[in-house]
Order: C-alpha cells, then structure tokens, then sequence
C-alpha cells in the first residue's frame, strides 16, 4: 500500500486498501503547512474516549514515555518524552494532529512512534501488519484530549 | 533513576568485584559502559549478590552434572577432554562470541557447545532455549564471573559480523518503528512505563529474569524487546542474534561476566 496518499479532497476522509472499509484502515489526510488541519474521520473527537485510548496499554500507551498531572491517578509514567501538561497551549490542534499521526514529521528521528501510518516499517509482527496502531477515530480521541491539557 | 555505584564499593560475590561500570574506550558510543545490574533494585541485586539465593544457581548446577555425563556415540562427557571447568573453562565466556575457523562464522557459546556434543560426543544438540544449554552456558559463564568481558573483533570475519550487528542496532524494527538504540543508547537511566531502561548490556546472560520466572538466554532477551516493539523477531540463533551478540559484547568490554545474573 501507498505511504501516505494525499487526498485530492482536501479535509475529506478516505478509507484506503482494502474495498471494504476497515474501522482498522488507514485513513488518507493532507498536510498543510506541517500539520493536518481537518478531521480524520471529519467528525470531532471524544476527549474521554481519547484519555482511555491515551493510557490503555494496548492502543497509545503514551504514558510509556510522557507524564501528565491531570493523569496522575495512572501508574507508571515514563520520562523518554517531555510532559503532556500544557500541550495544547503550545501546539494548535492541527499540530497535535500531525505529532499524533507521525511525529517523525515535526520531530525528525524521534523515538516516538508514528501513531496513524503503516508504511515504510520494517519487521512488523504479522499480527499488526498493515494496520496503524490508532484508528482514524482514536487519532481524532487523542486530538480532543490533548486539546484540553491547558496550563 | 537507577541505584549508583560508587566506585570504591562496587559489588562484590564471595570476594569477587564485578566490574559493573567501565570507562568506554575511544570510539565507543557510549560515554560510561554500565552493566544492567545498576539499574535494578536493591532486592534484585541482593539475589544476585547472594550464590545461595541466586535463583540462577538451579540451572548452574544443572549444568554441573551434565559436565561430567557421559553421552552420545562416543562415549564421553565434556569432562572426559576439558577436565575440570574451572580451569578449563575459565575465561571462556568473556572472550565469546569467537571466531570458529573450521565453521567460517562466529560461535557463540551454545553453538561452541553444539559442536562439542555433535561432533566430539556424537551426541544431539541441544535446544537453543533448552534446560540443558541454560544450565550449561550457566555453569561454563559462572568460570568467568567477575572477568571483564573481551572480545576479539580482529580474527576472521568478526568484522564483518561486528558491522552488521551493528547495523541491526541502530536498525528500526516493528509497528512501534523503534530501535534497540532509542531505549539503551539514548534513553537509559530513563523509566519507559514502569521499566528503568540499562543499556542493554549481554554481560550477565544467561541471566535468571525474574518476570519469566526462569533462566533465558540472551537471544530470548532479544526476541523478547522486539516483541514489545511489536516487530517480528529473528529467531535464535540466526545469524542476526549472533551478530548483534557480537556487536554487544564489543559495547561492553570491560564490564565482568555476572553470569548467573538477577533481571526483573
Ligand atoms: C517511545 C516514546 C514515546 C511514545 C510511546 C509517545 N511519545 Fe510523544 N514524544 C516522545 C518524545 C521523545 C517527544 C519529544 C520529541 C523529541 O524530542 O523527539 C514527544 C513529543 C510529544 C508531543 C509534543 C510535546 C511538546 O511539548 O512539544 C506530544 C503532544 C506527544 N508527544 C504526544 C504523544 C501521544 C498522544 C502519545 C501516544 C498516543 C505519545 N506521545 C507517545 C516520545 C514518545
Ligand atoms: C521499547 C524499548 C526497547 C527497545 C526498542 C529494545 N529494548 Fe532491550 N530492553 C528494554 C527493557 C525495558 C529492558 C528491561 C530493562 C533493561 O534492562 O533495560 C530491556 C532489556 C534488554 C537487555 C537485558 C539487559 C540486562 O542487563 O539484563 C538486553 C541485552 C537488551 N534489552 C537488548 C536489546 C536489543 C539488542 C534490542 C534491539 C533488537 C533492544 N534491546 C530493543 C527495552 C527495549
Ligand atoms: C572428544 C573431545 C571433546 C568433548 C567430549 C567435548 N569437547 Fe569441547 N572442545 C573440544 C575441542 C577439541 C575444542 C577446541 C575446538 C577449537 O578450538 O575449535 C573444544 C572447545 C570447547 C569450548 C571452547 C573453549 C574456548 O576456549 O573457547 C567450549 C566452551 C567447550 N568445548 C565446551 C564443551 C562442552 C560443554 C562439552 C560437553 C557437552 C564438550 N565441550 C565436550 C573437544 C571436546
């Protein structure tokens, strides 16, 4: 499959691969200026939905490298990533939306992975291959919680 | 961050100082070459430093017996050509991997093993992850504890070997697009999740790992970071493991051989 496939329909979601539409898919977006203005999934997203995605182990697993204060009820914060808390005062949410899908395009050669891609990886064990670790929507959660962690 | 060492009160095993840091020689990516026992607790450091509690120890005497027992076509035990391991066998471990000239590739210690048992003993090989290898490179490691780990980069192709483990390092692997230097190289000292990040260091393999509840060798270790980075892992023993055993033991020269050690 195609790396990232920019959407000729600026800000319109496309489902890409497979006829069928996967909720596991990877979605077509268009960057601007380094970022991704426009939803995913053109709808917006749900920042407790985003929080739960945030910590579970299994989707982002963020605290694996970030902190937070407003997540202090959470175990276990790691410290290869700065600190969540004021994240949206210094990223506009398009920004947060890039940093989500691939960091790699603000942060060249950072540790943090690509949230939203499946190209251009190598070894991927069979059971993940040719899906991102986020879906479109649980990109869109993430967004949507970020954007509350104001100082 | 992890427990300090202070330099005059490194650890010792019934007089036996291990060497948990070295100075990194001219060239090295690494400022300090410190072992992983650093970075563990001080419960966990405790069973390492303590033979009698050293959950290790059941596989090193493992390893005792199969020295001396007879197998195979041939008639003989390892004992029946090497004597006694702890002449023999001491140093051994430090020094591996080590170029074999008859096989053309490095060999580690499992496969230095191997040989012995299908060519000397006519006897099978043993399994990579098997009882019988962890107690055996267990015991013939234990003949080296507290050696600074040496490793001759400079005999036949070890080179080339050295080079491609080096390549698999710094390589990205898997979903999580991550290589084994964004953890041990740039991030140790580091807590990712609830894991205090070593340097990735093989001096203490095979190394009781308290998770698994087990002895493991270095090459599960291996498997078992690729899996986290959900990437598909190269199997033991494949000339990728060995290369990148090769290429980390080179990392940390100068650092003792703390085989059996203690892991979380
Ligand atoms: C394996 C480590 C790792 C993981 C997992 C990770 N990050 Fe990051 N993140 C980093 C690092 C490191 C940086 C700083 C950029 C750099 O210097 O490489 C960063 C930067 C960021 C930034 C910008 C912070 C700022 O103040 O500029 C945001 C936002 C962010 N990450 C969000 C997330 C979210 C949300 C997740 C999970 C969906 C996540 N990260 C998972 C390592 C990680
Ligand atoms: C996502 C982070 C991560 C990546 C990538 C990673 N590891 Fe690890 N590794 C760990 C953690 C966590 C541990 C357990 C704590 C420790 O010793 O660092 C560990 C432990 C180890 C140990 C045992 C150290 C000891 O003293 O017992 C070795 C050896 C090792 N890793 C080698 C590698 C190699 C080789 C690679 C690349 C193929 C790799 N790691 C990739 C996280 C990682
Ligand atoms: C019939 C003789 C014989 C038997 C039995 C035998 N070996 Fe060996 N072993 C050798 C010889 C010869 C070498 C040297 C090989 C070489 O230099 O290439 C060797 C080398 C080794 C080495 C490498 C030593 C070094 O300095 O690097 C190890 C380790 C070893 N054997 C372990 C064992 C073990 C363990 C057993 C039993 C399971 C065993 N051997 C049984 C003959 C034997």
């Amino acid at each position: 499959m195609n790396a990232i496939l920019r959407s000729s329909i600026a800000g319109y979601a496309l489902l890409l691969g497979a006829a069928t539409a996967s909720a596991e898919g990877l979605v077509a977006y268009e960057i601007v200026d380094g970022a991704i203005p426009a939803s995913l999934t053109g709808k917006p997203g749900d920042p407790e939905a985003g929080r739960a995605a945030l910590v579970n182990r299994k989707l982002g697993n963020c605290l694996a490298c970030h902190t937070a204060t407003d997540l202090g009820d959470e175990p276990f914060h790691g410290e290869v990533g700065p600190s969540l808390d004021g994240v949206a005062d210094r990223w506009d949410e398009a920004s947060l939306r890039m940093l989500v899908v691939n960091a790699k395009m603000i942060y060249e050669g950072t540790v943090m992975p690509a949230f939203h891609r499946e190209a251009g990886l190598n070894r991927v064990m069979d059971s993940f291959a040719g899906k991102p670790i986020l879906t479109a929507q649980q990109v869109e959660d993430v967004v949507a919680y970020l954007k509350t962690l104001k100082e | 961050g992890g427990a300090s060492a202070d330099e005059t009160n490194l650890p010792s095993i019934d007089g036996v100082t291990l060497q948990t840091r070295a100075e990194a020689p001219e060239g090295h990516p690494l400022t300090e070459i410190i072992s992983g026992f650093e970075f563990r607790t001080k419960e966990t450091q405790a069973l390492e430093l303590d033979d009698f509690n050293n959950p290790g120890f059941l596989m090193v005497e493992l390893g005792e017996e199969a020295w001396s027992t007879v197998e195979g076509t041939a008639g003989k035990s390892c004992e029946s050509c090497h004597g006694d391991a702890s002449e023999s066998m001491r140093g051994v471990r430090a020094a591996m991997p080590k170029w074999n000239e008859a096989a053309g590739r490095p060999f580690t210690l499992e496969n230095q093993i191997n040989a012995c048992r299908t060519e000397q003993m006519g006897a099978d090989a043993w399994k990579w992850e098997s009882d019988a290898m962890l107690g055996m490179t267990a015991y013939i490691g234990l003949q080296s504890r507290g050696m600074p780990v040496k490793v001759d980069m400079e005999s036949g192709e070890m080179r080339t070997w050295w080079e491609k483990g080096k390549e698999l390092y710094y390589t990205r692997f898997g979903q999580l697009d991550m290589a084994c230097a964004n953890c041990h190289e740039s991030n140790y000292g580091n807590y990712i999740r609830a894991d205090l990040l070593s340097q990735g260091q093989s001096n203490g393999f095979p190394t009781y790992r308290l998770k698994w509840q087990k002895m493991g060798s270095l090459h599960r270790r291996f498997k078992g970071c690729m899996d986290n980075i959900r990437a598909k892992a190269f199997k033991r023993g494949s000339d990728e493991f060995v290369a990148l055993e090769a290429y980390l033991a080179w990392r940390g020269q100068g650092l003792s051989v703390e085989t059996p050690a203690v892991r979380n």
